[in-house]
């Protein structure tokens, strides 16, 4: 990664105004994916009051399932991964189905558990399964190419792994405001009971909510593979964790604040890194700095609102 | 059109419904009364399928509704405005109001949405706004109208006049002869025993989970019993 942080630095006067510009970007670029794959906890946690721990695996399934489908497959990475990210979303249903629909009347404790159940689960069934030797990702030479910008030098995959998430909140955000279906997720979002009174198959509604995040997270786990190449069974453990940390932070419930909290959190890390360089061994605990600062003075985040509970 | 036999129901322990029975014939206002806790919002609950019952039928158009679920239940043609109004408070008063037409085409939809209007004009003024953000009585007439929108052949009222001012119960009382006019069946649930009496073309009296008393709106209302235990309060509060 760092290879391409170095600018030839030609058009600006100064080299920490270039590198803080090549860092900038680098921060969104994280950022984003942070957020994509936020958007997946707080639909969950909006509808379930769930934190589905199991949500980072899916990065993995959907990394893996993208290898296969190349590897094995042969079929080109345009065919691949749209189906890696359709499997991963159904994976998120069969993941509902198995683990959280049986406890749908049990106490929010039992549910809980059951998600890091099933995040042991998927990482170690892929270890067992997959193997725990890391697997290279096939990145597609587009996403290699390098192009000058401003007299920066940065990496394509970095420009289009914000503009992908950006492009996909849209998206998101018309199914949820404008389909009817959309209606029916939020308004389940308050009150279960009622929206079934309204003749809505309730089931089906929180199957789509996994579909759409689970998505939205082989998505964001694809573009992960192709920045760090190296794919195994646990490399949805810590993603998974920042892009909590994002969804708390952005105020859980709130799709546009999980965003939100994704860049945040992404520019903040990298941004650490570039000013205070002395510091940059303790990129990580910034993240969970941040999560204990917000649950001790906002809890509801940025953009959350006062929690309430369910009736 | 719709008819409840020997309804037993239970909550944990609770015995809730002990043979609760009723019986709404196409076009009719039929209201069941009672006080609080004797098991009229159980019914509904039941009927709509959000409570099983332990033993009892449930027959809609000769259909046995017990195994059915809430949303097949509803799609048969039975619409509910539940107790407390329950308006989705996060979304607009038109999104609630699709939401009563989930499972319509767009044709029903506008046809229900015009009708829906013009018996509570005051909804199509807000109807960019949050209904969250409603007063008391433009939340339970969103929440009728909200039932309205699926067409539904049977219309359950669960307390519609609970904790309204009273212009505004007049109003909503004269709002369930007008929809039942125009042509739809209605079971409503009242603790204002003398308003909902007033309107019905047939009675139940419901005390813990039994019906004790039957007939029609105008023999209830000049029964000795019900005027003591369920008049006395209720005359001054219409």
């Amino acid at each position: 990664m760092l290879s391409y942080c170095l600018p030839p630095w030609k058009g600006f006067q100064s080299v920490s105004g270039t590198i803080f510009f090549q860092q900038l970007i680098n921060g969104m670029s994280l950022g984003s994916l942070y957020g994509l794959v936020a958007i997946g906890y707080t639909m969950v946690y909006g509808i379930l009051r769930l934190i589905n721990f199991a949500h980072g695996d899916l990065l993995m399934f959907a990394a893996y399932a993208a290898i296969y489908c190349v590897t094995l497959f042969s079929l080109p990475w345009t065919l691949s991964f749209p189906v890696a990210i359709l499997m991963t979303g159904l994976m998120g249903i069969v993941l509902d189905r198995t683990a959280y629909k049986p406890l749908r009347n049990a106490p929010r404790i039992s549910l809980l558990i059951s998600a890091i159940g099933a995040s042991f689960l998927l990482e170690n069934l892929a270890l067992v399964v997959l193997g725990g030797v890391p697997k290279a990702f096939p990145r597609p030479d587009v996403f290699d190419q390098v192009i000058e910008l401003w007299g920066l030098r940065i990496q394509v995959l970095t420009i289009y792994t914000p503009v992908v998430t950006l492009a996909l909140l849209a998206g998101l955000l018309f199914i949820v405001y404008k389909t009817k279906a959309g209606k029916a997720m939020r308004a389940a979002s308050k009150d279960f009971e009622t929206t079934r009174l309204m003749g809505i198959n309730l089931d089906r509604i929180i199957a789509l909510t996994f579909l759409l995040g689970s998505s939205l997270a082989a998505a964001g786990g694809i573009m992960w593979a192709m920045k760090y190449p190296q794919v195994n069974p646990f490399m949805g453990v810590f993603p998974g964790l920042k892009a909590f940390i994002a969804a708390v932070l952005g105020g859980i419930g709130n799709i546009v604040g999980a965003v939100i909290g994704g860049f945040l959190l992404g520019l903040g890390e990298i941004l650490i890194v570039a000013l205070l360089p002395e510091l940059a061994q303790y990129r990580d605990a910034f993240a969970f700095v941040i999560l204990i600062l917000v649950l001790l003075f906002r809890p509801t985040g940025i953009m959350g609102e006062p929690l309430t509970d369910k009736v | 059109m719709l008819e409840v036999q020997d309804l037993h129901v239970y909550y944990g322990g609770i015995h809730a419904l002990k043979g609760a029975r009723l019986k709404v014939d196409r076009g009719q206002i039929v209201t069941l009364i009672g006080a609080n806790g004797a098991g009229k919002s159980t019914t509904l609950r039941t009927i709509v399928g959000l409570v099983k019952a332990r033993s009892g039928s449930i027959r809609f158009n000769g259909e046995d509704l017990s195994r059915l679920e809430t949303h097949e239940i509803i799609k048969r043609g039975i619409a509910i405005s539940p107790e407390g109004r329950r308006v989705f408070p996060n979304l607009t008063v038109l999104e609630n109001l699709e939401l009563g037409a989930y499972n319509q085409g767009h044709e029903t939809f506008d046809r229900q949405r015009q009708w829906v209007y013009s018996l509570f004009p005051r909804l199509e003024e807000r109807e960019k706004q949050l209904a969250g953000t409603l007063s008391g009585g433009e939340q339970q007439m969103l929440s009728v109208g909200r039932a309205l929108m699926s067409r539904p052949q049977l219309l359950l009222l669960d307390e519609p006049s609970l904790g309204l001012a009273p212009l505004v119960v007049e109003e909503v009382f004269r709002i369930i002869q007008t929809i039942n006019k125009e042509g739809a069946t209605i079971l409503l649930v009242e603790q204002n025993a003398m308003a909902a009496l007033q309107v019905a073309h047939f009675a139940y009296v419901l005390e813990t989970g039994r019906i004790t008393l039957e007939g029609t709106g105008q023999t209830l209302l000049m029964d000795e019993r019900v005027r003591s235990a369920y008049l006395g309060e209720s005359t001054q509060s219409v």
